[in-house]
Parts: C-alpha cells; sequence; structure tokens
C-alpha cells in the first residue's frame, strides 16, 4: 500500500441545522487518481471546499502527506500542494494564459520578471506533462478543452502536488474528455495525485483507481474502481436501486406540431448564433438536440419560446406562424399551449427567493383562474400548487416554502410540473436533468417519455449525450449554430461525438 | 457553489439585528458628542425628550416621519423592482407644483375636503410625470436609472427656482414663493388624535396627511404582494430573465413602477405645502426624498418596517433639532452627522453584523438530528 497523500479523520461541517459533512474518512493513497462521486447535495462540493479552505471544518483533521495541517484558506491549501481546477474556470477571459498563470503569484511589484521566469517554468510544464498551450494565447480566443488546461496548469505552476478536479468533463464534448483523462493518467505516472468529484458514473469507472461514495453527507463507502460495477456504485449514491436504463416503447408520430424553418438568431452583439436552422417535431415523439454547450441551443429554443427575437426564418406552432421579431410574447405562445422548461432553472424557471406558489404560476400569471381582477387569487394559487405538489412528489411538501430550499432536483419538479401540467401540445425541455439528483433523473424522464406517450410533441436539449440518447426518438446535432447532422438513437457515441465537434456529415458516417 | 446561508427567525431577521444597527449607531454617535466636550447621556435624553416629550414634539416628529413614509415607499416601490430610484428628492419637490397648482385655483372656492383629493392626483400626477422620463430611458435605452434620477433632482431644483421666482411669486414680495392659500387649501391638524392621547398638539404642523401617508402604505403592501402587477414587479426585481422567461413586458413593467414610485413621492408635497406652511416654499422637500433611501433600506422595503424607520428618522429630526438648541456645543450639522451614522449603519452596513448573529443562532440551535444536507448544496 501507498503513503496517503490525504487522509481527512472525523471532519465535521454544519450550516445551520444542515449537516451538509458527518464524520467524514477519506484516505487518498499517493499516486493515485480517486474518484469522488454522490448525488447533488452529497456533501462532495463542501468536503472539497473544506480541503481547498473556503470553509473551515467545525471538527476533524486534515493530514497531508502524513502531516497534521490546518488549511484556514486557499493559499494554506496551495502552501500544502493542493491545486484545485474548479467547474467554472476562474480565469480572466481577457487576460493571456500566461498572464493567468502568475495571478496571485507575480513574484514583484514589477511584473518583467515574474513573467521572465514564468514563461520558462511554463514551458518546463508543458514538457514534462505534455501540456500544450500557446502562452501568449488569449483566454476567450481558446477552446473550452484548452481553458481547463490552463487551470491545470495555474494549479501546477503553483506547486500542486494534489489537484482536486470538479466535475471536470460538464463542458467538454466526448473527444475532449478523453483527452483530459489521458493528461489525469499522464499526471499520474509523474506521481500526482488526483481527485476527481463528478456524479457519471462511467468516468469513475474509465478513469479511477479507487472510488468513494458521499450520500447525505455521509461517506458511505470505499472501493476499488476494478472489483465494483456501474449498478452498485449508482445504488451506493441513491441508497436504492436505480434504474440507469429508460425504458420506452416505439414512437407513434403523429402531424407537425412544430416546425421551424431557416431560422436565424444573433445576439446582442450581432454574432450569428443560430444559423439557418430548420426541423420539425410531431405529435407523439421526441427530437433530441445534441451539441456541446454554446454552439446555439440555447439561443435555438429561446427563439421557439418567445423569449429572445430572430432575425429571420418562420416557426409554426400547430400550423399557424408566430411572430418572431417582438421577443416579448412568451405569455401569449403559453396559451397557445407552449410550455417551455427552461436550460437555466435558478435564471429563467424560477425566482429562487418567491415562495414555492408563486413559482407555481411564473409564466401563466395572467391566467384567469389565478386573478380577482387586478388582485392575485392566493387561495386559487396555493390550492393549485398544493395539488402538482402531490402530483410530481415534490419534497418537502409544503407551497409556502421559500424557493430556494428545494434542492436541485425538486427545484426542477416545480418547473416540469408547472409546464407539464397544463397539457400543452408542444413540449420544449432543456437540460431537464442538469444539477439533478439520480433518483429524481429517473422520475423526470418517466414524466417526459409520458408526455410523449400521451401525443404531446416534444424538443429536448440536453448536453448530456447519454440523456439524449435514451430518451430521443431522432436526434439532431447542433455545431456553430447549424445542425450539422441527425441520426437514430442508435448510432454510436463516437459518431454522435464527432458530429459534435464539427466534423463533416458524410466524414463521420463514413 | 453557494453560500450557504440558514435562515433567522423572523423576530431575529427584522427585529435584533436592525436593533443592534441602530444601538451601534448611537454608541459611535454618542463617541463624537463625547469628542465635542458633551455629555451623550444627556444628549440621548434630550433627543428622546424633544421628540417624545411633549404633544408638540410628538406633533413635530409625526409631521417628519409623515415625509419619511412618503419617500421610503417610492423608494421600496422602485426597489422591488430592482430600481434604484434616487430621484424621490425632485419627484417631491415637482410634486409640490401639482399641489400648488390645485391648491392656487380653487383654494377660494372649494373647502378642504374637495381640494385634498384633487391636490392628491394632482402630485401624484406631477411626481409620476418626473419619473417617467428616467423611467422611459432606463426601459428603452437601458440608462442607469441611478444616474438619471440624480441628474433629476438636479434639474428639477432649477426648474423650480425659476418657476417660484418667476412665475409663483406675487408682485412686489421678496420671498421666492406663492401666496399663502385660502383656508381651503389649508389641511386640518390631527390634534384630536394627539388628544386622545391626553397630549395637546400646540404649534405643531401634524395634519391628516399622516392619515393618507399610513393608508399609502396598506396600498403599497396591496400592490406589492397581492396584485398580479406586483407579481410581475417583484419578478422583474429579483430575476429580470425570469420576467423574460415569463413573458412579463419589461418595458411596460419598469415604466408603470416608477411612475408609482414617483407619484408616492410627489405625495409627500402635500404635508409640507397643505399641511404646514400653506404655501410652496424654495426648497420645501429639504432633503425627505433622499431620507426615504435609508427608511426604505431600514425597513425592508415593507410597509410594516418602513412606517416605524420613518418615525425614528422623525424622531431624530425633531429631537436633533431640539438637541442643536439645547446644547450650544452641538451644532445643527453635528445633529446631521448623527443622522448620517444611522444611515451608515442601518442602510450601508445593514449585513455587517448578519454573520456574526447567524453564527450565534446555529451554535445555538444546532440539533443532531438525522436531517439531510440537502440544501447545504442544492443550488449552484
Amino acid at each position: 500500500m501507498a503513503d496517503s497523500a490525504i487522509t481527512l479523520t472525523g471532519i465535521n461541517k454544519s450550516f445551520g441545522a444542515v449537516r451538509a459533512n458527518r464524520d467524514i474518512h477519506l484516505d487518498v493513497a499517493k499516486g493515485t487518481i480517486h474518484g469522488i462521486i454522490g448525488e447533488n447535495g452529497a456533501g462532495k462540493s463542501t468536503l472539497m471546499s473544506i480541503l481547498y479552505g473556503f470553509y473551515q471544518a467545525d471538527s476533524g483533521e486534515i493530514n497531508i502527506d502524513g502531516k497534521p495541517t490546518t488549511i484556514h484558506t486557499p493559499n494554506d491549501a496551495i502552501a500544502a500542494g493542493i491545486g484545485m481546477v474548479h467547474q467554472h474556470f476562474m480565469l480572466v477571459e481577457n487576460f493571456s494564459v500566461l498572464e493567468n498563470i502568475i495571478l496571485g503569484a507575480e513574484g514583484a511589484a514589477l511584473l518583467a520578471g515574474g513573467v521572465a521566469k514564468a514563461r520558462a517554468e511554463l514551458e518546463r510544464l508543458e514538457r514534462e506533462y505534455g501540456l500544450e498551450v500557446d502562452p501568449d494565447a488569449i483566454i476567450e480566443e481558446l477552446p473550452v478543452g484548452l481553458q481547463q488546461r490552463v487551470e491545470i496548469l495555474k494549479a501546477l505552476f503553483r506547486g500542486a502536488e494534489i489537484l482536486i478536479l470538479d466535475e471536470p468533463t460538464g463542458v467538454l464534448t466526448p473527444a475532449e474528455a478523453d483527452h483530459l483523462f489521458r493528461i489525469l493518467q499522464q499526471l499520474k505516472e509523474q506521481g500526482k495525485t488526483i481527485i476527481l468529484i463528478t456524479h457519471k458514473l462511467r468516468e469513475i469507472m474509465a478513469v479511477t483507481d479507487d472510488v468513494s461514495v458521499m450520500r447525505q453527507g455521509q461517506m458511505v463507502a470505499t472501493r476499488k474502481t476494478s472489483e465494483t460495477t456501474v449498478e452498485e456504485l449508482a445504488e451506493l449514491m441513491v441508497g436504492r436501486r436505480v434504474l440507469l436504463r429508460v425504458e420506452k416503447d416505439p414512437p407513434n408520430p403523429g402531424e407537425f406540431k412544430l416546425s421551424v424553418k431557416g431560422l436565424t438568431v444573433r445576439d446582442s452583439r450581432g454574432v450569428v448564433m443560430v444559423d439557418d436552422v430548420s426541423l420539425d417535431v410531431r405529435a407523439g415523439e421526441i427530437v433530441g438536440i445534441a451539441g456541446v454547450a454554446g454552439n446555439g441551443q440555447s439561443e435555438l429554443i429561446e427563439a421557439i419560446a418567445g423569449i429572445s427575437a430572430a432575425e429571420s426564418g418562420q416557426i409554426m406552432l400547430e400550423g399557424k406562424p408566430i411572430n418572431l421579431t417582438d421577443g416579448a410574447d412568451a405569455a401569449e405562445l403559453r396559451g397557445r399551449g407552449l410550455a417551455h422548461v427552461p436550460e437555466d432553472r435558478h435564471h429563467m424557471g424560477l425566482v429562487l427567493p418567491f415562495e414555492e406558489n408563486e413559482n407555481a404560476i411564473l409564466g401563466y400569471q395572467d391566467d384567469p383562474k389565478y386573478l380577482n381582477g387586478p388582485f392575485l387569487n392566493i387561495d386559487a394559487i396555493r390550492a393549485d400548487a398544493d395539488a402538482r405538489i402531490k402530483e410530481f412528489d415534490i419534497r418537502p411538501a409544503d407551497s409556502r416554502l421559500k424557493t430556494a430550499n428545494f434542492s436541485g432536483g425538486n427545484q426542477q419538479k416545480i418547473v416540469l410540473g408547472r409546464e407539464m401540467g397544463r397539457d400543452p401540445s408542444v413540449l420544449i425541455v432543456g437540460q431537464p436533468t442538469r444539477g439533478v439528483d439520480v433518483g429524481a433523473i429517473e422520475f423526470i424522464h418517466k414524466r417526459i417519455i409520458e408526455m410523449r406517450d400521451a401525443g404531446k410533441a416534444v424538443l429536448l436539449v440536453s448536453v448530456e449525450l447519454d440523456e439524449i440518447r435514451s430518451l430521443s426518438d431522432r436526434i439532431l446535432v447542433m455545431f456553430a449554430g447549424k445542425i450539422v447532422g441527425e441520426r437514430d438513437p442508435e448510432a454510436s457515441e463516437g459518431e454522435l461525438g464527432l458530429l459534435m465537434a464539427g466534423i463533416d456529415d458524410q466524414e463521420a458516417a463514413a | 457553489m453557494s453560500v450557504p446561508y440558514s435562515k433567522l427567525p423572523g423576530w431575529a431577521e427584522y427585529g435584533l439585528i436592525p436593533l443592534i444597527n441602530l444601538v451601534v449607531a448611537f454608541v459611535v454617535a454618542g463617541l463624537v458628542v463625547l469628542l465635542v466636550g458633551e455629555s451623550p447621556l444627556e444628549a440621548a435624553i434630550l433627543l428622546v425628550k424633544g421628540a417624545f416629550g411633549s404633544g408638540e414634539g410628538i406633533g413635530f416628529t409625526l409631521y417628519y416621519a409623515t415625509n419619511f413614509i412618503f419617500s421610503g415607499l417610492a423608494v421600496a416601490v422602485a426597489f422591488h423592482c430592482g430600481l434604484f430610484n434616487i430621484g424621490g428628492e425632485g419627484q417631491a419637490y415637482i410634486g409640490g407644483l401639482g399641489v400648488a397648482i390645485v391648491a392656487l385655483s380653487f383654494d377660494s372656492y372649494l373647502p378642504w375636503w374637495v381640494i385634498f383629493p384633487l391636490a392628491i392626483i394632482g402630485s401624484a400626477l406631477t411626481g409620476a410625470l418626473w419619473a417617467l422620463i428616467p423611467a422611459w430611458l432606463q426601459a428603452k435605452r437601458g440608462s442607469h436609472i441611478v444616474i438619471t434620477t440624480i441628474m433629476f433632482n438636479f434639474i428639477a431644483a432649477s426648474l423650480m427656482v425659476y418657476l417660484l421666482v418667476d412665475v409663483f411669486k406675487p408682485a412686489g414680495q421678496m420671498a421666492p414663493e406663492t401666496r399663502v392659500f385660502a383656508e381651503g387649501a389649508q389641511l386640518p391638524r390631527l390634534d384630536w388624535l394627539l388628544e386622545m392621547f391626553g397630549f395637546t398638539i400646540r404649534y405643531a404642523p401634524f395634519n391628516i396627511s399622516f392619515l393618507l401617508a399610513l393608508v399609502a402604505g396598506v396600498l403599497v403592501w396591496l400592490l406589492i404582494w397581492r396584485t398580479k402587477l406586483g407579481y410581475e414587479i417583484r419578478t422583474m426585481g429579483h430575476s429580470p430573465s425570469a420576467a423574460r422567461y415569463a413573458g412579463i413586458n419589461q418595458t411596460r413593467t419598469i415604466i408603470i413602477t416608477m411612475m408609482i414610485s414617483g407619484g408616492l413621492a410627489g405625495m409627500m408635497a402635500l404635508n409640507p405645502i397643505m399641511g404646514a406652511q400653506f404655501r410652496m416654499q424654495l426648497d420645501f422637500v429639504t432633503g425627505a426624498g433622499f431620507v426615504g433611501i435609508a427608511v426604505a433600506l431600514m425597513g425592508r422595503s415593507h410597509p410594516v418596517g418602513i412606517i416605524p424607520a420613518a418615525i425614528l428618522f422623525g424622531m431624530l429630526y425633531q429631537g436633533g433639532a431640539e438637541i442643536a438648541f439645547e446644547m450650544p456645543n452641538i451644532s445643527r450639522d453635528m445633529i446631521v452627522i448623527i443622522q448620517g451614522l444611522v444611515i451608515l449603519f442601518a442602510g450601508a452596513l445593514e449585513h455587517l453584523f448578519r454573520p456574526t448573529v447567524i453564527n450565534i443562532f446555529s451554535r445555538l440551535s444546532r440539533s443532531p438530528g438525522p436531517d439531510a444536507a440537502t440544501s447545504a448544496e442544492g443550488g449552484r
């Protein structure tokens, strides 16, 4: 058995009455890749934040390289050789790679000396670990995969021996993710220790040596990856057996409910985000749009849902055209039977400081059912919200509770309940299970398929390729604002991955 | 990664924290008083006695509070929509125009109970119109409402100087003010209200616009929490993107909210013009519009908080005048410093002591139950 890089003993951390970490024991062997999985809210991020000095544990001990270490601030963590690659990159977008890397370690008041030294050191790191990046490139001009590489270099530059990666593949294509895993393997061979936090079981199986499972603030199990299975890990995460595969009958498509022709959308800077997109969704089918985040999917569904204006094109909802130029008729479209589960429930789908029942009418506030003249009919609103809570098993079952106090999965159920509960004819769903725990994913997937079977036209956008593949009846792949191909759900992941990376349709098929 | 803030019980959130802020403000103010060589304790006694020690003192305190309730509600309504209306001062000033025009036109023919509603409409309308331009610029052009409303305060001040000197001033009079209104435009005082509690009002200009302010507080509560418009305003205020998602017309909501806010600020003018001086004078707002910002912050933009906060500031105004009168070392400017400290601690540094209080509470209420860690990192 190798030496331990990190040993955590009896870590406890509470936020008010909530115990985010309870008596955590963790042992990470030196020179290994150690995965930590768990549902949202299981306490993974809290534990890593304690390790990186964002929070301090209420009690417990941290040993780095066998030495007891106190970590009060991220600087202490860096001094102890811990580096962190955050899920949302902590880079200054308009700085060069080199400038970002020396940020916080500039050396002296005058930059020149530090920059020269950093350039030499950076070159050495790049050679040693095969992490090539142009040191003078501007961050915002780099693809996401390279930006992540800069984050890793930044940690290595600070002398990190232990790297923590928090959900590193969320923004990557399958190919970029594979590349990242090769880099991680290489770092491991050089003797670095890596902690990988993720909720994707497949990644755990592919790349880690050991895996620890967290549930409800506790560390419930640690396994050798080679001695466990996806099914066992999923069960450990959720605490019960989970159906990982989605079961559904073949589709029974009916008439066209939603037709998009030649849709072009520019953003506020005038950049074309959606480029001449045409698609049809029929009653009783799920059309999935696959693609790496940021390739125009968000703009596409926002234009269809009437949230932002389009430049040109035509959209027909149940055979009748939608006004595309004036963006503010989302309410009117709802009236015409178009329901929309937005990609970003925190900023769009919900108003977090509102009570649950207030969010249950968001977008439907014009419905006369909820109004008494200019006044809100509070009783009707709450009665309706309570019924939805029951129907969608939203917990806690309290429509007066602030929405921010619900977990991610239950927040998503609030949105789904609102949008599915009114018998729409077309349902647009963006990232239905982002930040949602495994148990709720199963429920949400089942509901989406039920909508399809009830004859609704469903347009699904997700960056989770697995989700697209298991739910969709047809898959459209979007790249750089264009639909670059249509595939069956049976298409291989590699084929879809190539399309997502913009490799030409014919080439991919060949 | 969210910062998990556990919630405080209501009484601590709305009672304890403002109280701590207030106490600290007074302690620091006390140090200032000590510095100029007076006794802080004596000053405190003078302050409270001046504000609440006599019927006249109470009358003056509530008279000032009336101004602050209006301007505080004005700031609060805009705040619920995510708009920081700094222009209450100018909107109130221009609101005076509506009052003065109604009063000067009808004061010799109509009784006060006919003129009062007309003047309410006049003041609300002119105040609302003064807020309309910044609102339109914000909604259509994205010009920041803070900047434009501040600018409109200056424009209002200059405009009113011109109007008072060149239009409203009767010929042959030196002071830049309108003529004194006839009895029809003089609001009845609330002497009976104080007499119910055994006080005599004497010369205090405490008048029925105080009751109007209380009614406005109830209406603002109804508007914000019980109407569809209020729902839309709050949605906008918390999350403009959610409002867009919900199909709420943002331009319309911004403009209507700012007009309501401006209208409330404009109604403030009723109190000094028809309730106290019976004429419109230069600079009659005297900073009440700005105090409204502090009142709204301290009152958490809720009428139930705004009314006591307004009375507190009324006390500072009235009791402060008393201190300045009784303690020769403490000038009027010292009082402004003390008021500034209250604004600083109650408004700007509102969250200074919150983390400590939260810590103490969580330590007291830690229950080792099997509760899940669900909300600790639920949002990201």
